[in-house]
């Protein structure tokens, strides 16, 4: 796969990214250098490999159904929010 | 030229567990905003997830349910959009491994049944909810719902009509209330379904382009929606227009659907294996003990309810299409023996009176027992099946014993021949002409005369004992 510009400009937009002219240009040469240099590990055959999605031989934990028994610490996640009214969390209106 | 239409479904359906598919917080529904929600389920940084066991057994028991395969290996992935609705900008759903996969389900049409292919059964995690108020620039954002387990359950494109949509929404909605997974609430959205429908020359082979129709909030909704887009599709196809894959939203108050006209770019999700979560791993043992654990399912009752107590096939379909009619009517037909009375008087007055008023019979006052002493009133003689109905609608409005509502309106059924003959002397004085015409030989004047006896007594009187007097005394006459 090559990078192109409009690869670059598409996944900073689906990334709510903005870049200057000049880092768009350094950004084309940089990922195409990178994915070249990836690209040396098609010289192996996986063909007979499953892919891998994670690094850990190991299966995931599992918990019990159970509620905390704590209240929610409202204040403390609320405190991260740019802008709150009583209990909700604000942002600006997103349906007409 | 005729068409066909071809449908699948998509159901939502949220898991009936006390926590969070990833966290220890609650998930009860109308909760104060924002009160339960913790780091994790909030995406705040360095928490990590984990998985709750329960959201697992109940989406393998949907699968085994289904007759799908289980995944012995699968994995999370996250799904990646900006929506304020996601803390995190991604959600955890799975993709390339689902838990379940490859079943089927059976549904009645038209007096036989006809398999629906089940692609997938897949985990995942709810959204928070927006709020926009009527005016300003603002939205709110609540995220108790966030991260709150639902399972997507996708058919294969095996639908041909509304119809079968209609039914397939119904046998699937009958299938988590029998197991037990979700309470299939759809007014506070814990089932929600959307549709992708194509249409296509009948006999073709081939698929025509599908629009995806979303927002509609019952069963009723979505087969509505979908004949309103096969007519839709087909007037574009008569006209020589081409359709365009869209996402469409059913207007219930308008009866169209229309076009999303979404500004932004086709979704992009980039799809990629939750690195938080190691893949799960579920051995045999684990889904034989579920499997032994299976409720008995609808059709597997519905022969049951024939045999055990023997009402027709056409009951037994009718009270086991929700597993909560089929409890009441079972309890109901062990306090007493005619199962049959049960039966009518459940899909007939019970029913009525819960679609009128819009309640769930779980919901509503009338309970099993009040009903079989209700039927016991009416065999004992104490009231007739009219005041029954009468009894049987303060029952529903009120929970009151059907005993204490008789006494207390004075509805006890009048057979005593004292109380009966002065009552229907005076009708046969009061109404000359109809009792002349019966005498002369016209026997449905005698139905006439009854009616007046019965509404001088307030439908009281006992019909068997009434009809007797009333021919007594008019040989008389």
């Amino acid at each position: 796969m090559r990078i192109t510009r409009e690869v670059i400009e598409h996944v900073a937009k689906l990334s709510r990214l903005s870049f200057k002219e000049k880092e768009l240009e350094g950004f084309i040469s940089q990922l195409n250098e990178i994915l070249q240099y990836v690209e040396k590990l098609n010289e192996l055959d996986t063909s007979d490999v499953p892919p891998t999605s994670h690094m850990f031989f190991t299966k995931t934990p599992m918990r019990e159904d159970r509620v905390r028994e704590e209240p929610s610490p409202i204040d403390r996640i609320l405190e991260n929010a740019p802008q709150r009214e009583d209990n909700f969390f604000i942002v600006p209106r997103v349906i007409e | 030229m005729e068409y066909e239409a071809v449908i699948g479904l998509e159901f939502h359906a949220q898991l009936s567990t006390q926590s969070k598919i990833f966290c220890e917080c609650s998930t009860k529904f109308g909760a104060e905003p924002n009160t339960q929600v913790c780091p994790v389920c909030t995406g705040l940084p360095g928490v990590l997830p984990v998985l709750n066991r329960k959201v697992v057994e109940s989406t393998i028991m949907t699968g085994l349910a289904l007759t799908c395969e289980i995944a012995k290996y699968c994995k999370f992935a996250r799904k990646n959009y900006f929506y304020p609705d996601l803390p995190k900008n991604y959600q955890i759903s799975q993709y390339e491994d689902p838990l379940a996969k490859n079943g089927v389900i059976e549904i009645p049409i038209d007096g036989t049944t006809k398999r629906i292919g089940i692609t997938r059964v897949h985990m995942e995690e709810d959204a928070g909810k927006l709020i926009h108020p009527e005016s300003g620039h603002v939205s709110y954002v609540d995220f108790n719902r966030t991260g709150v387990p639902l399972m997507e359950i996708v058919t294969e494109p095996d639908i041909r009509s509304p119809e079968e949509a209609y039914s397939t929404a119904l046998t699937l909605k009958s299938i988590l209330e029998y197991l037990e997974v979700s309470d299939c609430n759809m007014e506070e959205g814990s089932l929600r379904c959307d549709a992708n429908i194509s249409i296509r020359p009948k006999g073709a082979t081939t698929l025509g382009v599908k629009t995806e129709v979303k927002n509609m909030n019952s069963f009723k909704a979505v087969q509505k929606a979908l004949e309103y887009e096969v007519a839709r599709q087909e007037k574009v196809l008569a006209e020589g227009g081409i359709i365009v894959q869209e996402t469409r939203l059913w207007d219930a108050d308008r009866g169209v659907t229309r076009s999303m006209r979404s500004k932004e770019e086709a979704h992009d999700y980039r799809y990629f294996p939750e690195p938080d979560l190691i893949p799960l791993i579920v051995d045999d043992t684990w889904i034989n003990e579920i499997r032994a654990r299976l409720p008995e399912l609808p059709h597997q009752r519905k022969r049951r309810l024939q045999e055990d107590y023997g009402i027709p096939e056409y009951d037994a379909g009718v009270l086991t299409a929700s597993k909560y009619t089929a409890d009441f009517f079972e309890q109901a037909a062990r306090l007493y023996s005619d199962a049959k009375s049960v039966s009518n008087w459940v899909m007939g007055e019970l029913q009525r009176y819960l679609n009128q008023e819009g309640i769930e019979i779980q919901r509503c006052k009338v309970t099993p027992e009040k009903l079989a002493e209700l039927l016991k009133l009416i065999d004992d003689g104490v009231i007739s099946g009219k005041i029954a109905k009468d009894v049987f609608g303060e029952i529903f409005r009120t929970g009151e014993h059907p005993a204490a509502i008789v006494k207390a309106k004075g509805l006890v059924q009048i057979a005593d021949e004292d109380a009966l003959v002065p009552v229907v002397n005076r009708v046969i004085e009061e109404n000359p002409g109809p009792v002349a015409d019966f005498l002369s030989g016209n026997e449905r004047t005698f139905g006439f005369l009854m009616g007046q006896a019965m509404k001088a007594t307030k439908g009281k009187a006992n019909p068997k004992a009434l009809n007797k007097i009333l021919r007594e005394r008019l040989k008389k006459h």
